[in-house]
């Protein structure tokens, strides 16, 4: 079974691709897909109706209690001889109706194979959730084949949506009817649902959600608007669509779950009422058709209540009748709707009104046979199953009513049939000469008709098929069978009682076309559709209107305010409750160390001060000056490893924001805020700190178990490392630090693409000199030559280009040239040492960053280029790679990602060596960084230079040496 | 000599305020320093919540004092780092931002603006019946949105910009 269905989704992904060579050759390659489902089914018909079922099961997740079951049961076969036997002719229809070549038309044989494979798989799933799965399958199947006739359509499109919205929208109704089963019932498998179905109201809601999604899905009144809607697809799409796939999905879960249900209060009489207003009110509907898909659109309707009625009822001489007339149906259905095909192939029209008339012997007689089964003339399959059907509920009571309701429904089937025949092949003349007949069009039409009629015929085989699924049902009458004659009786009376009824209302109501103009029109299931969606729309724009105002300050206030609202009022109300611990005086410290007041007041003053000024740079300024604060904070607190990373992170972050700052304005463009929107935002932000340091306050003071933190302390003890911190880093939580680095990657990729994409980017030949190749980077060679350095100045750098910053300073380029080389060595100390005393591949790699931007302060782009022999990117990637490979390594040596261990070594002058292996993961951690520095130094930093006098800044020139005077000038401490 | 310091808690507060303010400003230069302030507010929480303050996590160490809590030292550090990256990328945004619109500021959706300025000039837009709704709402109503989302104030919450108001 599971080849089956893969070879339906192989063949559904090649068929498009291939058609556009091989054309029609190929449509009928892909019939024989369905066919040899419908083969396969027929071999094991024998056995399964035996009851001898097929099982497969594919465990997929088992602790979650996924798995994937299919089984072949006797009610599967049956699907199985309609899906793939009328896949199988509708495709080989449809190889000849559509033009072989456009795209579309591809794509709609392709998706026809899909949606033969969706209900393959749907039939035979053995499990709630995996029938959901291919139900929905189904669904967007169907949508796409419903567009695929004409999407450039606004109709097209628009019925194609309405499928979609209509199914799907129900289809989740019936998913969670399908979770509430399965939680009640412990299992999601059907058979054992079936064998034992869970009972209570847990149940009942269950059953009423899934029969929502199915009648959606059959298209049962008032949810059915969508099926003839969808009469825009192609034909041979609606021929299928009606006559074995989709809409008889929910026929099928009814009668998959009847067995379950048939005996629960509710079940019966919910499907038998919808059903019956479906029968009569559907066929109603069609005798008024002109357009002769729609007549047979609401023909479905009205014969699919029928089905619902019938297996819904739960009785075993109803379910019998009703998978006959499953089988029925799906004979008689599509041979009419492919026979329309052919007039609209043909004529180029449907409507009755239009169509010539002309004699077309072979499709008549053809189209004759359908009717006749649909009508149920004897011997038909149509006549066999209205029989048993009528028998079913020859007993009065309550069933007279259903009895009499399917008898009108018979009667209306009988007038809309005739009005087919009438409209499609009945009108007058007006030209002699036989057309030519499309025999690939024509041909699967008299197949299918011919089939109906082979189907009523007693045969042994079938009838015991169809009596192994009607088994499983109560039965009343026990040992009823299908045969053409019963002998006389209550329904052969109820038959010809039908016909006549049918005939006079055919000559009543059924002969004209265009049919008269009705004077008093009920409300549509359209509008009712239309009205939910501008409903939909309209409330949803409302929302938006209110809620979604476009600002991101409202936004972010909005989260702050809730953050007060909710964490916030449940703080306030614990301690006001007296069941939060109260921070009084005696357990709260004024401070640790002597030094903490003073770094802390320097924190405050800078970071208040940040909030007032008015200039961009100062606010850099004071910013750094909150860092340097926070660092001088964790030196005293013991925290030497944040210390370092701090105040190194602190200088660079203060560089990178003087370049970006060089782009811009001064001054803060001034606030234009009204008074109570500044008090608003200062309110919740004051209260936001308040909040967080009264949590901090009541979160410390309410532990209860010692810190998992100084419990490092052993493991790193036996991992020979010192610093503990560090130790925590690359060993003990190396997972957590993996994932920060890859983090710092994508914000490194995430820079460059910003800066050096889209408008305003540089175009490719300029970028290479901002990104040094590495082969210029080796030979020195600049792609263009280094302009002349001024007169009289010191050739401390290599290529000295423009300075970021303007101006040239001497000191600097010594300053550069003689600290950078020094700069490097005490980075890949830092790296070294880091596993004994404070360092690391952090601030390794930070410090080794620092000693480019040294070089980069006064040479520019150029000097950069030159000193830097590889592209960031490389050290970004060969970093992570590193850092990777040094886990992979772990595998090798105990099987464990990540794992470290320290390997000893006697060095004849040097002693004994200890090469702990999380070296290598802090190397990786070390050029990653040093690679995510270099990146923003050769995009944020070298976009900067790109057009020096850019006249928008108001000068940049004169801004830069504005900026370099205020960072003399305006240092705060 | 265990319970949290007061004088840390009042920098945490202080670094949460202004670093939210700061936020909440449409100036991206005052956001990204807004979030290094809360990125240094976090640090200092983490450190907070590692208990008092100790000698350095450092084994063999001549410091005799209880060792400080290594764990929010680990964490603390790698934020650090991370804050950088995430400055340096909020950077590039800023300078996105002001290669594209000529501002560094954040500007209010405009598309937003349009639905609200929209539905006050014909309330009944949305009542006509579908086939229309399917369509693409801005082409419908491009001319009376695009001028009323330029001219009047109307629901805007208070102290917001009109869009493109300060280009």
């Amino acid at each position: 079974m599971f080849t089956l269905i893969l070879l339906y989704a192989a063949a559904a992904v090649l068929v498009p691709w291939a058609a556009g060579r091989h054309g029609r050759a190929l449509g009928y390659a892909a019939a024989l897909v369905p066919a040899a489902t419908a083969a396969w089914a027929i071999a094991r018909a024998g056995d399964v109706a035996d009851g001898h079922d097929d099982t497969a099961r594919l465990s997929w997740a088992p602790a979650l209690g996924l798995t994937i079951d299919f089984r072949l049961d006797a009610l599967a076969v049956v699907m199985l001889l309609l899906v793939g036997g009328v896949g199988a002719v509708v495709l080989c229809y449809a190889a000849r109706y559509f033009p072989s070549g456009p795209r579309t038309e591809r794509l709609a044989v392709g998706t026809l194979v899909a949606f033969a494979g969706a209900m393959t798989g749907l039939v035979l799933a053995d499990n709630l959730l995996v029938l959901y799965v291919f139900w929905e399958l189904t669904t967007v199947s169907s949508f796409i084949l419903i567009g695929a006739g004409h999407p450039e359509r606004t109709e097209d499109r628009r019925a194609a949506l309405q499928a979609l919205l209509t199914t799907t929208a129900f289809g989740l109704v019936m998913l969670a009817g399908f979770v509430v089963l399965g939680e009640t019932a412990g299992t999601y498998r059907i058979s054992e649902i079936v064998a034992d179905p869970p009972g209570g109201a847990a149940a009942r809601t269950a059953m009423v959600l899934i029969l929502l999604g199915a009648f959606a899905k059959s298209a049962q009144m008032p949810l059915h608007a969508w099926l003839p809607a969808a009469m825009v697809a192609p034909t041979p799409v609606s021929g299928y669509l009606h006559a074995a796939a989709m809409v008889k999905a929910g026929v099928y879960l009814v009668a998959r779950l009847s067995p379950a249900f048939a005996e629960t209060g509710l079940w019966s009489p919910l499907i038998v009422s919808v059903g019956l207003v479906s029968l009569l009110v559907g066929g109603v509907i069609a005798l008024r058709q002109d357009d002769l898909k729609r007549l047979l659109a609401y023909g479905t309707v009205s014969q699919l209540g029928f089905l619902m009625v019938l297996l819904g009822a739960g009785t075993r001489t109803a379910a019998l009748a009703g998978v006959a007339l499953l089988l029925a149906h799906g004979l008689f259905k599509a041979p009419l709707f492919l026979a329309v095909g052919v007039l609209e192939h043909e004529e180029g029209t449907r409507h009755a009104y239009e169509l010539s008339g002309r004699r077309r012997p072979v499709l008549t007689a053809a189209a004759a046979l359908a009717v006749a089964s649909m009508i149920g003339l004897p011997p038909f399959l149509g006549f066999v199953a209205k029989e048993t059907a009528l028998k079913a509920f020859a007993h009065g009571g309550t069933d007279a009513a259903v009895l009499a309701g399917i008898v009108a429904g018979s009667a209306l089937t009988v007038a809309y049939g005739l009005r087919f025949l009438h409209g499609a092949f009945g009108g007058a003349a007006d030209e002699e000469g036989r057309p030519r007949t499309p025999w690939g069009l024509v041909g699967p039409v008299v197949v299918l008709a011919v089939a109906g009629f082979a189907g009523g015929l007693p045969t042994g085989p079938l009838d015991a098929l169809l009596a192994a699924y009607a088994d499983t049902l109560p039965a009343p009458h026990p040992g009823y069978e299908l045969a053409l004659w019963h002998g006389l009786g209550l329904p052969v009376a109820l038959t010809l009682v039908a016909f006549a009824a049918g005939f006079v209302l055919y000559r009543a109501f059924g002969r004209t076309f265009p049919a008269p103009p009705v004077r008093w029109r009920p409300p549509d299931a359209q509008d009712a559709y239309d009205g939910t969606v501008a409903a939909t729309l309209a409330a949803a724009r409302g929302v938006t209107r209110r809620v979604q105002t476009g600002s991101l300050p409202a936004y972010l206030a909005v989260i702050g305010a809730m953050v007060l609202l909710l964490p916030g009022a449940g703080l306030v109300a614990g301690l006001v409750g007296g069941t939060a611990p109260r921070p009084s005086a005696d357990r709260l410290s004024g401070w640790d160390e002597p030094a903490q007041p003073l770094l802390a007041g320097i924190v405050v003053v800078c970071a208040l001060a940040a909030v007032r000024v008015r200039r961009r740079l100062s606010a850099a300024l004071l910013l750094a000056g909150v860092g340097y604060a926070v660092g001088g904070l964790f030196v005293v607190h013991g925290g030497p490893d944040v210390a370092l990373t701090l105040l190194v992170v602190e200088t660079l972050s203060l560089i990178m924001l003087v370049l970006a700052l060089r782009r811009l304005p001064d001054r803060f463009p001034p606030r234009r805020r009204t008074t109570p929107a500044r008090v608003g935002t200062v309110l919740v932000s004051a209260c936001l700190g308040a909040f967080v340091a009264l949590f901090m306050a009541v979160a410390a003071l309410s532990r209860t178990a010692a810190p998992v933190g100084p419990a490092y302390a052993g493991p790193a003890k036996e991992e020979e490392a010192k610093n503990v911190v560090n130790a925590i880093i690359v060993d003990l939580r190396a997972l957590d630090t993996l994932g920060e680095i890859v983090v710092l990657a994508v914000a490194a990729m995430g820079v460059a693409g910003l800066v050096l994409t889209g408008p305003g980017a540089p175009p490719l030949g300029e970028r290479r000199t901002v990104r040094p190749g590495p082969t210029r980077g080796m030979t020195g060679e600049p792609s263009k030559p280094p302009p002349e350095p001024p007169e009289g100045r010191t050739r401390w750098l290599a290529a000295p280009g423009r300075p970021p910053l303007g101006g040239s300073s001497v000191v600097l380029e010594a300053t550069a040239r003689l600290l950078g080389p020094t700069l490097l060595v005490v980075s890949v100390y830092l790296l070294v040492a880091g596993h004994g005393r404070p360092g690391g591949g952090f601030v390794g790699g930070l410090v080794a960053g620092m000693a480019f931007v040294l070089r980069y302060l006064p040479g520019g782009k150029r000097e950069l280029a030159l000193a830097i022999p590889v592209r960031p990117a490389v050290l970004l990637g060969g970093g992570l790679l590193v850092a990777l490979a040094s886990g992979a390594a772990g595998w090798l040596i105990d099987g464990a990602f990540l794992y470290q261990t320290t390997y000893h070594a006697h060095a004849p002058l040097v002693g004994e060596i200890h090469v702990p292996t999380t070296l290598f993961f802090d190397i990786g951690v070390y050029l990653l960084v040093l690679g995510l520095v270099l990146t923003i130094l050769t995009t944020l930093g070298a976009s900067l230079e790109r057009r020096p006098g850019e006249g928008r800044d108001g000068g940049t020139g004169d801004g830069a040496e504005k900026a370099a005077r205020d960072v003399a000038g305006e240092e705060p401490r | 000599m265990t319970g949290p310091t007061v004088t840390l808690m009042a920098a945490v507060a202080v670094l949460f305020a202004t670093g939210f303010h700061l936020m909440l400003q449409r100036s991206l230069v005052r956001i990204v320093v807004g979030f290094m302030l809360l990125g240094h507010g976090a640090n200092l929480a983490l450190l907070l919540a590692g208990g008092p303050s100790g000698a350095p996590p450092l084994l063999g160490g001549k410091d005799d004092r209880e060792m400080a809590d290594p764990l929010p030292q680990a964490m603390a550090l790698t934020a650090i780092v991370i804050t950088f990256g995430v400055t340096a990328f909020l950077l590039a945004l800023a300078y996105r931002s002001r290669l594209l619109t000529g501002e560094d500021e954040v500007q209010d959706d405009v598309e937003d603006r349009r639905i609200c300025a929209e539905e006050r000039a014909d309330p009944d837009t949305w009542t006509g019946d579908p086939v229309e709704g399917n369509q693409e709402p801005s082409r419908r109503d491009e001319p009376g949105g695009g001028e009323s989302g330029g001219s009047e104030p109307g629901e805007r919450p208070p102290g917001e910009r009109p869009p493109g108001g300060g280009g």
